[in-house]
């Protein structure tokens, strides 16, 4: 038996303000982790890449992350992700802060 | 200092206006991702872990006042309200949006400054020493010979496409404050027997994955020699030097791989293949910039009001004790501004900080500002009867931490919360461990003591070389800080010698105040600081203090 798939998000950089999002079930991208689509299954995230792939000229240097799932949508598996749902450690700033908007 | 001449302006406004063309390319569509990011990193337009991030040169750690102003200006209308210095004397902007970079570059290049070089596989920006011009050690200001390298290195056809990127750092004093042997090349100003200031070269020294102190290739090279010999340096490296691998491309590894006796006799080659086509433009242009690097006026005035300042005010006196440093004119000193208030980012200073700094430059330091690789901001010329008025209005800014050398004065690079390559974080570590002995209040018992803290083994903040090195690594998914001890970073440079298992995040803080108490347990004096106690007692009882429990078996 092959072991399970380690379930994934599509995530980017927006071309534009550089900060990072998640792809969505329904194709968008969102400033909120949680919002994005869970994948755990190894076909369809490759499938998913190549559409945020093929999206150029909104996101930059997309690429599947692990995830777990949570109460209110997928967590993240690692700090550097997990980082990357907050902003920095040092100020207030970042996701942190900003609305989701 | 140096300013532009109607070429420079020229070169600079019209690389902001291809950039404004290329980003206006990227945001329309003509041009992908692929296209579009060399062209941003040539001009230090990073994407990183939160944002974009624009790194700015400042040649060789010089500003004015009206440049500190634009930075700060360009902080408060693109970006959140604050800078970043570097350890390579840069200034980086954590937060800019892509469609304003160009507005960033304008701003810049107004002010003659620029963001070129600062990224991709060329010669970066020369860092020198930041008390050049100003130390009492001093032989000659190196700035000009720094400024020479630049307008030499900048848009360099042959060097575009360097194997790696390529640093160069140069002191005009014997006491290297510039780490130059960490550099690609340093440059060391010396005099020969007969007295004439020359430059003893160092090549192929690095810090980063492989760390290697620098080799001498040259005891004495004439100042005259000396743009013919550095070409003829990266001139052979570049074509020897490994693209084939990223990590062996730097040239301390062609350095290693060859022998520095077989590098010296390529250069040597290429050297005389070279020197004929320097015929004298060079040295010709470095007059024509020396010219622009006068010393300033100084002026006599009595220092009865520092000397009673001293005696009347203890906080005055432990700030002056600790950031001043000897000036080469009478009645002056050399000014260090920490920006490493404790529990502050190291290296961040704000814009109202900006400003303040650049107009005590203009009221009191001769319209001179310096950023160091240590990431303070530095008045290098102040006359000793101003200083209590600095102090003062440093003090209604921030700005007048009395800790520079000493404990909490670390230098620490972005890490993982900014820097995408990071493995861990660094700024928060070093928020600790500053606020940490500030609670204690052994600063001032520790005495001199350079700790210096990396996010990722690329060591930009410099850690195989800090008294204590701390190096932030991703073990199984977990931050984890490794320890060096012994590193040093002056012309008797040494890369630090690791002690053992790494510490978590939380207990790394534990880790280096178990360290430091063992120093004090076992210092001969006050007089004997880390670094020489550290010679002299070996790594063993740090390591015992930091690994008890491997102590206590080894003793059964």
């Amino acid at each position: 038996m092959s072991r399970p798939y380690p379930a994934k998000v599509v995530t980017a950089n927006r071309l534009i303000e550089g900060d990072n999002v998640w792809l969505t079930e329904d194709d968008r991208w969102s400033l909120v982790l949680s919002e994005a689509e869970y994948i755990d299954d190894e076909a369809h995230a490759d499938i998913r890449l190549l559409f945020a792939q093929a999206q150029r000229n909104l996101v930059v240097g997309a690429y599947l992350a692990d995830v777990k799932k949570g109460p209110t949508g997928p967590e993240p598996v690692h700090f550097r992700e997990a980082f990357r749902t907050r902003g920095p450690s040092n100020y207030a700033h970042g996701k942190q802060v900003e609305p989701a908007n | 200092m140096y300013s532009y001449s109607d070429f420079d302006h020229g070169f600079v406004q019209e690389r902001v206006a291809q950039f404004r063309a290329q980003v206006a390319r990227r945001i329309d569509g003509s041009l992908t991702e692929d296209e579009f990011r060399p062209l941003r990193l040539m001009n230090g337009l990073y994407l990183q872990l939160h944002a974009y991030l624009l790194r700015v040169a400042v040649p060789y750690g010089t500003l004015n006042p009206s440049q500190m102003r634009q930075l700060a200006y360009i902080a408060d209308r693109w970006d959140k309200g604050y800078g970043h210095f570097t350890t390579r004397q840069n200034i980086q902007f954590n937060w800019p949006k892509l469609p304003d970079v160009p507005d960033i570059l304008q701003a810049l290049a107004d002010v003659e400054m620029h963001a070129i070089q600062t990224s991709g596989n060329t010669i970066r920006n020369v860092t020198a020493d930041h008390f050049a011009g100003a130390a009492a050690d001093e032989i000659e200001d190196p700035r000009p010979v720094a400024e020479l390298l630049r307008q030499w290195s900048t848009d360099h056809p042959e060097f575009q496409f360097l194997p790696r990127k390529f640093k160069i750092a140069i002191t005009g004093s014997p006491n290297d404050r510039a780490v130059t042997r960490a550099h690609d090349i340093g440059l060391r100003m010396v005099r020969n027997a007969v007295g004439e200031p020359g430059f003893e070269v160092v090549v192929g020294g690095g810090l980063g994955r492989t760390p290697m102190i620098g080799k001498v290739i040259r005891d004495f090279l004439p100042k005259a020699d000396l743009l013919p010999y550095v070409e003829a340096i990266v001139s052979v490296w570049n074509l020897l030097g490994r693209r084939d691998n990223k990590y062996k491309a730097r040239i301390k590894i062609t350095v290693h791989e060859h022998g520095i006796d077989d590098i010296r006799a390529r250069v040597d080659a290429r050297f005389d293949q070279i020197r004929g086509q320097f015929a004298g433009i060079d040295q010709q242009m470095l007059t024509q910039i020396e010219a622009q690097f006068t010393p300033p006026v100084y002026v006599a005035k009595p220092t009865a009001g520092y000397d009673a300042a001293r005696a009347a005010n203890p906080a005055f006196r432990s700030w002056s004790d600790t950031n001043l440093s000897a000036h080469k004119a009478d009645g002056y000193a050399v000014v260090s501004v920490s920006i490493k208030k404790q529990g502050a980012t190291p290296g961040d200073a704000s814009s109202d900080q900006m400003r303040v700094l650049a107009d005590l430059a203009e009221t009191y330091g001769h319209s001179e500002l310096r950023i160091s690789h240590e990431q303070n901001v530095i008045l290098p010329h102040v006359h000793k009867s101003d200083l209590a008025a600095v102090y003062q209005a440093l003090r209604a800014a921030d700005l007048a931490t009395a800790n520079i050398g000493l404990i909490s004065d670390i230098i620490a690079c972005p890490g993982m919360d900014y820097c995408a390559l990071a493995t861990a974080r660094s700024i928060p570590v070093a928020q600790e461990i500053a606020q940490r002995f500030d609670d204690l209040k052994l600063e001032h018992d520790i005495g001199p003591l350079k700790i210096k803290i990396s996010g990722c083994i690329n060591a930009c903040g410099h850690h195989h070389v800090g008294h204590i090195g701390i190096l932030g690594l991703d073990r199984a998914g977990v931050e984890n800080y490794q320890i060096t001890l012994g590193g040093d970073h002056t012309e008797d440079a040494v890369i630090g010698e690791k002690t053992g298992p790494g510490f978590s995040y939380e207990g790394v803080t534990d880790a280096i105040e178990r360290i430091v108490m063992t120093y004090l347990d076992l210092r001969l004096s006050r007089d004997e600081h880390f670094l020489a106690a550290f010679k002299r007692l070996g790594a063993a009882p740090f390591k015992a203090a930091l690994y008890p429990e491997a102590a206590a078996h080894a003793a059964e």
